[in-house]
């Protein structure tokens, strides 16, 4: 299977390739429009800030030809956040794949002593509708998240999750599919999830 | 919910791990890979690695070893130990380590803190705090707990926060190496005063000592090493015990193959 992997500032690739690795890929990592839309299926991850790598992929026109894309398209982390609509990071207008906004975890007064921004570990999915995780169970379905930003609920979300309260740990439209949380760090269950999407 | 987190730490010589027993007396105990890949699937929920090695060819072993666990690993782990530039976290990063942790160097020069937030995310920057009572005050101590500072343990880790550190691993030298429990009061303290999540450690020797630190939120993570090495403690069961304790722990299922 040919898997391309999105190339950009606020990549840290190598984990990923690695758990693509122990599912028996060797994946591509590229910025070339021909290179991602020849692709069988393509993974935007990251990890950084929204306005830094918005900034970075709309000069190099990577913006346009994500959108574009016709095959499954995995967002990881901030690669989720950029798919939304807006993020409050910066007031960062993003790609606008999902209609959604993306927000800062507010902990109420009562949370403070306990919920600390960013969440930092491993959290449960709930809510999961999607083959995406197919095979896990919600008593199984814990995953790893590092962030400070969320997005919220919306039509296209297809499993959640509670820190300060509910939100969208994951999402979809059409052929866009993106977590919040670090399948490439979350153990098997993150193992499995990649695994299915690469079954899609 | 967010779960607290069991972090196994091992301390790395030459590519080998070895504990210390107060910080003296090293013994070997084992291949930091197999280690690691163990303690993954038992359920550990981070790893940190501590590299206690000096010399330049064993930072360069360090970064070939790094990428060994984070090819063989599926969970978070951090990388400590000497780690004083911006170009070191860099390197390790790529190798695969998730965060990075810095001690004596953050002392030395509390700069860098911003500076390696600045380049790579808060999320990355781990500030290990090695505190020791002295006449009643909690007194910050470097090169792995021989010298004192200073600062004041709790006033430093405000400074930290502050500073763009992502973390804290308290480490309490008064209960290291005692198997007694967590310094509940220290850590307890610290994680209320602060915003940013505190990894307790220091002085774990059986189940009950984790369920004590992470009541009333005292600590967002506890990490060990010897009872873990030396399964005095076993981390599946350490996990079931505090499930039926109440506290919010994540449960590896057994049937799910990926």
């Amino acid at each position: 299977m040919n898997i391309a992997i999105v190339k950009y500032n606020a990549g840290n690739t190598q984990s990923v390739i690695y758990a693509l690795n122990r599912l028996g890929i060797e994946p591509i990592v590229s910025d070339k429009a021909e290179v991602l839309q020849r692709a069988d299926k393509v993974i935007f991850p990251g990890v950084g800030e929204a306005s830094t790598a918005m900034n970075y992929l709309r000069a190099c026109g990577l913006d346009t030809i994500i959108k574009n894309l016709q095959q499954p398209v995995l967002g990881i982390c901030i690669g989720l956040q950029l798919l939304c609509r807006y993020s409050e990071e910066n007031n960062t207008e993003c790609m606008g794949i999902f209609d959604v906004t993306v927000r800062r975890f507010q902990p109420s007064e009562e949370q403070k002593a306990t919920l600390k921004v960013p969440q930092i570990g491993w959290n449960n999915l709930f809510d999961m509708h999607s083959p995406l995780f197919a095979g896990i169970s919600e008593q199984d379905a814990y995953v790893y998240f590092v962030h400070s930003y969320y997005a919220e609920l919306s039509p296209y979300t297809i499993a959640k999750s509670n820190y300060c309260l509910d939100f969208s740990a994951a999402l979809q439209r059409d052929n866009f599919y993106a977590v919040q949380f670090h399948t490439e760090k979350s153990g098997t269950v993150g193992a499995k999830i990649l695994d299915n999407f690469l079954q899609l | 919910m967010l779960t607290k987190r069991i972090i196994p730490c091992l301390d790395i010589k030459n590519g080998k791990t070895v504990k210390g027993i107060n910080f003296i007396n090293l013994i070997d105990a084992g291949d930091p890979v197999e280690q690691a890949a163990y303690y993954a699937q038992a359920g550990a929920d981070e790893l940190v690695f501590l590299d206690i090695t000096a010399t330049v060819e064993g930072r360069k072993t360090l970064i070939e070893l790094v990428k060994k666990i984070a090819r063989e690993i599926n969970i978070p782990f951090t990388v400590g130990g000497g780690i004083s530039h911006v170009a070191d976290v860099d390197a390790l990063l790529k190798a695969g380590a998730d965060k990075i942790s810095i001690n004596s160097s953050a002392v030395r020069n509390p700069e860098i803190i911003g500076q390696m937030a600045l380049e790579f995310g808060s999320q990355c920057v781990v500030v290990a705090i090695d505190s020791r009572n002295l006449n009643g005050q909690d007194i910050v101590h470097t090169h792995g707990g021989r010298v004192p500072t200073t600062l004041q343990t709790l006033a430093w880790a405000k400074e930290v926060q502050e500073r763009g550190a992502g973390e804290i691993l308290l480490t309490s030298m008064d209960h290291d190496g005692t198997k007694s429990g967590f310094a509940k009061q220290l850590t307890g303290t610290m994680s209320h005063m602060l915003e940013i999540p505190v990894i307790a450690s220091g002085g774990a020797g059986t189940k009950e000592h984790f369920a004590e630190i992470f009541e009333n939120d005292d600590a967002s993570a506890a990490l060990a090493a010897s009872i873990f090495h030396f399964r005095e403690v076993d981390i599946t069961e350490l996990k079931q015990y505090l499930v039926q304790r109440g506290c919010p722990i994540r449960t590896i299922s057994k049937n799910l193959i990926a």
